[in-house]
């Protein structure tokens, strides 16, 4: 099943200037483990679902409470630097629409 | 009194509010009216040029009723970050405008200013004592980095905001703030738990962001006692869930269990987050761990050059097949023309739209061929006058370039503007964003009121 199927938003948005930060937040709690247990949205997933250096990934957080899994990348560039593309961060979301959960 | 109630209007200043909602919010008796006015989200331009990022307008529009019910119910208002950056041009552009509200109500009132801007040779000192560090993925800051910045501003805490209303103000306008601090202050001096007062400020910042369905431009009320506070939508379609305030607490931060600010971190990791009816949300549990020294955020920007776009589409299927060849000699003949200029110094950028200017290299479809592309050439240069000449040369030579195949012989470009070149100004780039440790988080914050509006 793909990710979109599962979670109810797929977010991105930069937490201060230096980082991005994607949430995936679900309704439903078996949904959350699902993906939680698949390991695909572990550190070493993402890095390679985004094409980046591991050490790029800051952090991934399972946050129960809020049924949602949050990663945090460093910025390619602080937010409105040259060669910006995206000064909020807000659309850096799309290659988490192609992941699919097993 | 054993609860205390703030209400929080708008997301942001100027983003508007319904009356309805807002007169709903006066009827359960507020002890204070606070809004957050900024953000670092629209980039690094509004704070180094000292521009607004919000519509004078618009943000004069909020101000009218929340100055009328402020004086009218003896209530203090209270900005946070004013004018979007919060440094003193942002802050003497938002006075102006509270000038022209109380002119507007022939009213007066004691106006208390905040002013968070640092000098260099106070970052200077703080850096040579070591008292400088980076915040997350930022490089250790050097003296270049202070010396280039045109402003650089601290984040204060509630502290400054408290030294306001002892000084006995009706309206607050706050240079650059930690966002709950404006909601925080009046509970916080009234004796209430610090670390509830703030995490209740770190939401009611955001308005009905939180609620559901979350809006940025509708008002939210925060009802704090000593053992939690609870959250309510003002607008009867809003409904505040323990799903969309938990969810808002990850929003545009890294880490929802802990919550960095001036002077401490809030632990959320005891947090119960209750749904007592449905509209509200209780929440308790949240803790304050107090920093070993007490840390402000430091945010500065610096210019970079001055910056020239051009905007124009392309069709023609055998030039975006070869698009990236054809941009490469374009960038080689612009250099080849104006040899006496280094290509160190002139960025040319080229963006194209419908294939991976939004992702850059995180783009995991780039192979794909679109059929059009939206192309901006961008042009960064020590001058205007150098970014609007190489911009023109770039547009004009990639307009009639010749390449391989070519059948379209007329021109490469379809541009939706006459003229097409656009003179975009300064360029700024974050240069500060550190931590800085104080031993007064009241006096980096100078606080003056003054009596506004019409002379009594």
């Amino acid at each position: 099943m793909m990710l979109p199927d599962l979670a109810t938003v797929i977010r991105s948005k930069n937490a201060g200037p230096f980082e991005l930060t994607f949430d995936i937040l679900f309704s439903d709690p078996y949904d959350y483990q699902r993906v939680v247990r698949s390991g695909q949205l572990s550190a070493e997933s993402f890095a390679s679902l985004y094409g980046i250096a591991l050490d790029d990934v800051l952090s991934v957080i399972e946050f129960e409470p809020a049924l949602a899994i949050k990663i945090t990348i460093k910025r390619t560039r602080s937010s409105g630097a040259l060669g910006e593309s995206d000064v909020y961060g807000a659309q850096q979301h799309a290659p988490l629409l192609q992941l699919d959960i097993p | 009194m054993t609860q205390i109630s703030i209400l929080s209007p708008t997301a942001i200043l100027g983003y508007g509010f319904p009356e309805a909602s807002f007169r709903e919010g006066l009827s359960r008796r507020p002890s204070a009216i606070a809004v957050d006015a900024g953000s670092t989200d629209p980039g690094p331009y509004y704070l180094g040029a000292g521009q607004s990022f919000t519509n004078r307008d618009a943000v004069k529009r909020d101000l009218v009723p929340m100055i009328k019910a402020g004086l009218d119910l003896s209530i203090p208002v209270l900005i946070g970050t004013a004018g979007g950056s919060g440094a003193a041009a942002h802050l003497c552009w938002c006075l102006d405008i509270v000038q022209d509200v109380l002119l507007d109500l022939n009213r007066s009132a004691r106006v208390a200013s905040i002013v968070a801007d640092q000098s260099a040779e106070e970052i200077m000192r703080a850096l040579a004592d070591g008292r400088i560090s980076p915040l997350g993925p930022v490089k250790p800051l050097t003296e270049k980095d202070i010396n280039d910045s045109n402003c650089i501003v601290a984040q204060m805490g509630a502290e400054p905001v408290i030294s306001a209303l002892n000084k006995g103000a009706d309206i607050i306008v706050a240079g650059r703030c930690y966002d709950p601090a404006v909601f925080a202050a009046v509970p916080i001096r009234a004796g209430y738990p610090e670390a509830l007062a703030l995490h209740m400020g770190k939401i009611l910042e955001c308005a009905a962001i939180a609620a559901e369905p979350g809006s940025g431009a509708d008002c939210m009320l925060g009802t704090l006692d000593h053992e939690g506070f609870v959250l309510e939508a003002l607008n009867p379609d809003r409904r505040c869930t323990v799903t969309s305030v938990a969810a808002h607490t990850l929003y545009e931060k890294a880490d929802p269990r802990y919550l960095p600010g001036p002077g401490g971190v809030l632990d959320l990791t005891s947090c119960r987050f209750e749904q007592i009816d449905q509209r509200r949300v209780r929440i308790t549990g949240t803790e304050l761990l107090p920093s070993e020294r007490y840390t402000v955020k430091l945010e500065g920007a610096k210019p970079t050059g001055f910056r020239t776009i051009t905007i124009a589409g392309i069709r023609a299927p055998d030039l975006i097949s070869q698009l990236d060849q054809v941009l490469e000699e374009v960038r080689e003949q612009v250099f080849q023309n104006f040899e006496s200029i280094d290509e160190a110094d002139v960025s040319v950028i080229f963006r194209c739209y419908g294939r991976d200017a939004v992702m850059g290299k995180l783009e995991p479809l780039r192979h794909l061929t679109p059929h059009e592309i939206g192309l901006v050439i961008e042009v960064v240069a020590a001058t205007q006058a150098l970014a609007d000449t190489i911009c023109s040369f770039a547009r004009s030579t990639l307009l009639h370039l010749g390449y391989p195949g070519r059948l379209s012989t007329a021109g490469n470009l379809a541009f939706p503007y006459s003229p097409s070149d656009i003179s975009h100004g300064v360029v700024y780039e974050f240069s500060l964003y550190h931590l800085m440790t104080v031993d007064d988080p009241v006096s980096l914050f100078p606080v003056t009121v003054d009596l506004m509006g019409v002379s009594e």
